[in-house]
């Protein structure tokens, strides 16, 4: 057996709940993987090790998760998922979930009966991707479409069957005999895991702190600790760049900000909240955005994935950001210091690089809602004893942010409670903003974009009076295209004005050749893609492949 | 799905009619009537010819079934990381691997001077270096290996060796090579009839050029090797391979020892695709050269990305041509170069390039044809074999042509393909010699013509397209006519054993290897009904160089046609021994003895399988054997590569509509409709399997799957971050698949037809749609000029053109 140096003294053990039973594992250090976990130390080799990168799906699992008084079960790639994030959860892999009398589990059943494998290696993934989908789906009734099943099977990859039997198989599962989990025994063994936690004082090297407060003060104790949420951009730093981390801070279990709130005019989307999660949110605001999201790499890795832990990471390709510039999102820095509040784009120095102090945590990302827009100044509350630099001056009522208490943990919320300030002078609500998002890249799903540009304008009476553009894949960091916002704001929304625009917009940028595509592709299409926006804006229908459907009989 | 209606109205296959004894399954129908104890099970449903599940199935979905990387590891294994060279081409100076070896849990470091043997692969060509020694050759290339107590601890520490190279000149395209002259192998040229003269007086003419990428295999399972020492130096080696008999003949040639000292086993390949053929064989001479020296089990396991760079992929093709045609479009004259990227070293190229020269006529009749075709050496991985074999590549020029010739004409391209189309008795003999047989293509183009309605559809689209501003559609149907054995006539034999037990129970063993695509299924299948047993009655086991000696390599799509052949003629002696003796018993002929439903039945008597084997087993009677089969006809002249180098053709034709985005180049498929000939079908689910999965991988081919390498000649996409293979939402909803009602007109097992690659080329159709919409988009004749595969640039690039 071929196991990683252990001696990790002082880890504690890692526990969750497998096969009905608690396991508690003595020892794991903090940067192994939970596919590592499973084939090397507990010798459970039905989970496959693919790509080592979450793209595949190979790996899948899946996490069941106490949400109130049912499970949440959520597939995820297990290759870049650390072990000791699972502690306190259901683990589910291929070996568990058939019958104790050998029956099948419909996932597996319906896989079998639909000829879904050929040489098998990818199955063990499908077959955990339709677990959850089982779960999540077709044991609350919901019936499973083909449109559903190529959505959250599109992380997962398959060379030999072409995926016509999986996705039959996925729609077929409902008509098996059911297998239901006893959610009521679970829940009260993951309730059991939730009383034992960690003392605050404990010297952990994989710290998973369940209030802000504490991960502030973890955070400032411990500035050269990797700080982790999903870890689906981290976990391969650790199975590609083979990097080992002394100290890991895992933000996902900190309560607050697995929290998204809902105010009258803005969402906070606490750090912790899963992309899956939080694209459900914006897409209730913005309905558009649901097949963008749908997009957006693969139902594991969404699952995993957080929205804060994409935009802390400032990956130039990173779909997020775009949309978040585009909509005006601020995010919220958070330290035992005080907190910072700026535009998102503001967040950005360089390639990778960021404003963040090594104290510091990002903790929400504020979207405002439609029709609304949040302060473009960067705000400041410092704690007692802070070095920040006073808050800003307040410029026109635009300043709606409650100062940050220098005590922590006292019935804190996020700083965000207040009213953002709304579109339009005086505070009035005015007309939203039509918000489009467009994604090139070459395979449709589960890809990294070549080229993001996602556009929010608003007319009044024929004239452009808010144009917010956010661009990806053009520069080092997720960009605004202020010179292209400013070559419309103003303007007659025309075809003249659009052209004119599209020409600002391709010299805004320089972007570079790759193996996504050339700079000279990104530049035109970036063009074009405004140029898509203005023909949907003067109603033209069935311009967009993502969402084109034949409408005759087939 | 529409697939498979139609088989069970399908007539005995030639194998019945040739040899009224050869098939138990068939002649179950009409078995005389017997007195039959009241007691007695019904007969179960004849297996082959039945969507029976895939034998591990069950296996698969519940996580119990072994890849190498699961087998239980033996106290003391090490774990093997490669050592990969950063540059393209150069001189190897000096490996320093002390950094490596102060790093915790390394045992040692690995590199030529280590090899006991010869340290050059023991491949035909000889031209490929175990290990990297005074040059590397491409950035990827293998110089030696760490070998470490965990993988992650060798994986740290083999990129802490620094190998000092001095960079010399790269190559790193097929037109740099053919400008330096730069082969792997000597250029082939092919001549029918005298092209020149054909095309001077060609009414038409077009000349054109064409680029098509290669394509990475993306096995979900990676490379991967497992090498045991045993007693005495002998070797188990548990290979991750299509052809153990290669690693065999490998391991033995760097070690310098006898082929017999060394055991290959596979049990399953987590999908092959032709990258597991040779290159398989690497990873098991690596790891045994330093098993031998540390005298301990290592495994080596590659990384994604590491398998991304070492291993080679499809050759990437550049083609020249001019082309001559008449009026109503039939080519006149053809004259050809093919420029092959092999990278540095022949591997299977030669074969490759070779099978691309063969399927360049595809469905059409070429009277003056000239092929040139050069074998390129890049400072790139070596490429292999990989589904279809140089066959989508000979065939994708002459499909892009038609189309083109279409074009200029102001033809229809479905029109101008049917006119040129091989004649059934003229117009039927190949540029390389062999008659066209077994020619169904009018009958089969036809009906799918019709069922996939490809007029009103040219219609629709149409009147469509002018009303849409932005997204345009289009339409194609291509033919595929694929030969059917290994051109190297030597390889097409094939050895099985079959073992009844003295339960009844029933074990078959060949030569083949599973990479998922059913063919131990098949050869149980054929098995079960050759001794009248039921399916689940007969199990298959892992290859083994020890079981099967001197296989050929499960490749050529021939793997069911030739093992489930051995198969049964195996299976075949054990049932005329137990024949012989119940006729003893039961005083009759031999011959009059059934095997079906699980009993043997003389005119007397009805005794269950297993009560008959227990009698034979007792009476002494032997209860295993071996079967062995070579296809006949066959036979090929390499010099001037004329002959009937395949046994027979494989047919199919799909209808794609796509749809393009002209703002961004994105593209759809909408809607596929195939009809394909895979003979009686001994099992429809897994042949519409093959089918569909075939049409998706050759989708990715020429759509989204494009590998890119920098200008240092390192390949930037190396994971399936970068390279992007179809996924769910790439599979139009609109996918139908029907099989051609007719079995194979050569005597083949179960009248049945190979189906592990033709259907690859029949998504060649995807991007002559893709072709055919970017000439709606900008409404001019002529040529479209595509590069494959077609991403969103380079579609949109084709609109510029």
């Amino acid at each position: 057996m071929s196991t990683e140096p252990v001696a990790t003294p002082g880890s504690r053990p890692i526990r969750f709940v497998r096969r009905g039973e608690i396991v508690s594992l003595s020892n794991v250090p903090p940067s192994r993987t939970l596919l590592d976990l499973l084939r090397e130390d507990l010798a459970c080799t039905g989970t496959k090790e693919g790509c080592g990168e979450g793209d595949c799906g190979a790996c899948t699992v899946v996490l069941g998760e106490a949400d109130h008084s049912a499970i949440r079960y959520r597939a995820v790639n297990s290759c870049i998922r650390l072990a000791h994030s699972i502690d306190g959860m259901a683990l589910y892999t291929v070996e568990d979930i058939s019958g104790a009398d050998g029956a099948l589990h419909p996932a597996q059943e319906a896989m079998v009966q639909a000829h879904g494998s050929q040489c098998g290696f990818c199955t063990p993934g499908f077959v955990m991707s339709l677990f959850g989908m089982y779960n999540n789906h077709v044991t609350h009734g919901t019936a499973i479409t083909r449109a559903m099943a190529v959505e959250e099977l599109s992380g997962n990859l398959c060379r030999c069957t072409g995926y016509r039997p999986i996705l039959d198989a996925a729609q077929a599962m409902s008509a098996l005999p059911p297998a239901r989990i006893d959610e009521a025994a679970l829940l009260s063994k993951l309730e059991l895991l939730a009383h034992d936690l960690p003392g605050l004082e404990a010297d952990l090297p994989y710290k998973s702190p369940r209030t802000l407060a504490a991960l502030l003060q973890q955070r400032a104790a411990h500035p050269a600790a990797q700080l982790v949420a999903g870890c689906t951009d981290v976990g391969l730093w650790v199975t590609k760049q083979h990097l080992q981390f002394d100290k890991i801070i895992d933000v996902t279990k900190v309560e607050e900000l697995r929290r998204i709130e809902d105010y009258p005019h803005h969402l906070a989307i606490g750090a912790a909240v899963p992309l899956v999660d939080a694209y459900a949110a914006l897409s209730g605001h913005w309905p558009q955005l649901h097949a963008f999201a749908a997009r957006f790499a693969g139902l594991p890795v969404r699952n995993s994935g957080t929205l804060g832990g994409n935009v802390a990471n400032g990956s130039p390709i990173g779909d997020s950001m775009p949309l978040l510039i585009a909509l005006g999102a601020n995010v919220v820095l958070m330290s035992i210091r005080g907190y910072r509040e700026m535009p998102l784009e503001r967040l950005y120095t360089g390639y990778r690089t960021n404003v963040m102090a090594p104290d510091e945590v990002l903790a929400w990302i504020k979207a405002p809602k439609p029709g609304s827009i949040l302060s473009r100044t960067v705000d400041v509350s410092k704690g007692s004893g802070s070095p920040h630099p006073s808050p800003l001056p307040e410029g026109e009522g635009t300043k709606r942010i409650a100062p940050f208490p220098a005590a922590l943990g006292l019935g804190w919320g996020p700083p965000s409670l207040a009213p953002s300030p709304l579109w339009g002078v005086g505070g009035g609500v005015g007309l939203p903003a039509t918000l489009q998002i467009y994604k090139i890249s070459k395979r449709f799903d589960d890809d990294i974009s070549a080229v993001c540009l996602a556009i929010s304008l608003r007319t009044e009476s024929g004239i452009v009076i808010h144009a917010s553009i956010g661009v990806g894949g053009v520069a080092a960091t997720p960009v605004r295209a202020t010179q292209t916002e400013a070559a419309l704001k103003g303007q007659p929304w025309t075809a003249a004005t659009v052209q004119h625009a599209i020409t600002t917009l391709r010299a805004e940028f320089s972007p570079i050749s790759d193996m996504r595509a050339s700079g000279d592709y990104r530049r035109e299409v970036l063009g074009n893609l405004l140029q898509r926006y203005w023909f949907e804006s003067q109603g033209l229908q069935q311009i967009n492949l993502q969402a084109f459907a034949l409408e005759e009989a087939p | 799905m529409s697939a498979g209606g139609d088989l069970r109205d399908i007539s005995v296959s030639r194998d019945a009619v040739d040899d009224p004894q050869l098939n138990a399954a068939i002649a179950h129908a009409a078995l005389p009537a017997v007195q039959e104890p009241v007691a007695s099970p019904s007969p179960p449903a004849q297996a082959a010819g039945v969507s029976k599940f895939h034998e591990s199935a069950r296996a698969q979905v519940t996580g119990s079934a072994t890849y190498v990387d699961d087998i239980p590891e033996i106290r003391g294994t090490l774990f093997a990381a490669p050592i990969l060279s950063t540059v393209a081409h150069g001189r190897l100076l000096g490996v320093d691997s002390t950094a490596a070896r102060a790093m915790p849990g390394v045992r040692d470091v690995i590199l030529a001077s280590d090899i006991p043997g010869d340290p050059m692969l023991g491949n035909f060509a000889h031209d490929e270096p175990v290990f990297a020694q005074a040059t590397v050759q491409h950035v990827g290339q293998v110089i030696g290996l760490v070998i470490a107590e965990s993988v992650m601890q060798a994986r740290r520490a083999a990129r802490k060796v620094v190998c000092r190279i001095e960079a010399l000149p790269a190559i790193l395209n097929v037109h740099d090579a053919m400008k330096a002259e730069s082969y792997v192998l000597p250029p082939v040229f092919v001549r029918r009839g005298d092209a020149a003269a054909a095309l001077a007086s060609a009414a038409h003419t077009l000349h054109g050029t064409l680029e098509v990428g290669g394509q990475e295999h993306f096995y979900l399972e990676g490379q991967v090797a497992y090498v045991v020492p045993q007693e005495q130096n002998q070797w188990l080696i548990y290979s991750s391979t299509q052809h153990p008999g290669e690693v065999q003949h490998w391991v033995s040639h760097a070690l310098g020892i006898d082929n017999h000292a060394v055991r290959v086993e596979c049990r399953r390949m987590g999908g092959g695709f032709g990258g597991k053929e040779t290159q398989a064989g690497q990873l098991a001479v690596w790891s045994a050269v330093a098993a031998n020296k540390l005298k301990c089990p290592v495994k080596l396991r590659l990384d994604r990305d590491d398998d991304f760079l070492i291993t080679g992929k499809r050759h990437p093709f550049a083609y020249d041509y001019t082309v001559g045609f008449d009026d109503t479009g039939r080519i006149t004259g053809l004259k050809l170069l093919m420029a092959v990227n092999c990278g540095f070293s022949a591997d299977l190229s030669g074969p490759v390039a070779d099978r691309a020269v063969f399927h360049v006529d595809n469905a059409y009749f070429l009277q003056d044809v000239e092929i040139a075709s050069y074998r390129c050496k890049t400072n790139t991985q070596s490429n292999t074999a990989f589904r279809g074999f140089g066959g989508p590549q000979g065939m994708i020029v002459t499909e892009t042509i038609m189309s083109d010739i279409a074009r200029t004409l102001g033809l229809d391209a479905l029109d101008v393909r049917r006119r040129n189309l091989y004649g059934v008795d003229d117009r039927n003999i190949t540029h390389y010699q062999m008659t066209v047989e077994d020619n169904i293509l009018e009958p089969l183009l036809s009906k799918l013509e019709l069922t996939a309605q490809y007029r009103p559809r040219l219609q629709a689209i149409s009147a469509w397209n002018k009303g849409s501003p932005v997204i345009k559609r289009g339409i194609a149907i291509t033919p595929v006519k694929f030969g059917i054995s290994f051109t190297a006539t030597l390889f097409n034999q094939a050895g099985a054993l079959v073992h009844v037990y003295t339960d009844g129970s029933v074990m078959v063993n060949h030569g083949g290897t599973e990479m998922g695509q059913g063919l131990n299924t098949k050869v149980a299948q054929i098995v079960a009904d050759e001794l009248g047993v039921a399916f689940e009655q007969v199990q298959s086991t892992a290859s083994d160089t020890s079981k099967i000696p001197n296989a050929s390599a499960t490749a050529a799509s021939a793997g069911t046609d030739l093992n489930a052949r051995a198969a049964q003629y195996a299976a075949r002696n054990v049932r005329d021994n137990i024949a012989q003796f119940v006729a003893g018993l039961d005083r009759c002929g031999a011959g009059v003895v059934r095997f079906a439903g699980g009993q043997v039945l003389t005119p007397g008597k009805a005794r269950s399988f297993a009560e008959v084997v227990k009698l034979a087993y007792a009476n002494r009677i032997q209860l295993w054997s071996d079967g062995f089969y070579r296809t006949p006809k066959i036979h090929y002249d390499k010099t001037t590569l004329t002959g009937r180098p395949f046994y027979y053709f494989a047919y199919g034709a799909a209808c794609t509509e796509v749809a393009i985005d002209t703002l961004t180049g994105e593209s759809r498929v909408l809607k596929v409709d195939i009809l394909h000939d895979v003979g009686t079908s001994i099992n429809p689910a897994i042949d519409i399997g093959q089918i569909e999965g075939g049409f998706i991988q050759g989708m990715g081919w020429l759509t989204t799957e494009q590998l890119v390498w920098n200008d240092k000649g390192h390949l930037s996409t190396h994971a399936p971050s970068t390279y992007k293979i179809p996924a769910t939402g790439d599979v139009p909803e609109h996918f139908n698949v029907a099989l051609w009602p007719e079995p194979n007109r050569e005597d083949n097992v179960f009248g049945s037809k190979a189906v592990g690659e033709p259907p690859l080329m029949l998504a060649i159709s995807v991007f002559e749609a893709l072709r055919d919409a970017v000439a709606r988009a900008k409404g001019a004749t002529g040529a479209v000029q595509l590069t494959a595969p077609a991403t969103a640039e380079n579609v949109l690039q084709a609109l510029a053109h």
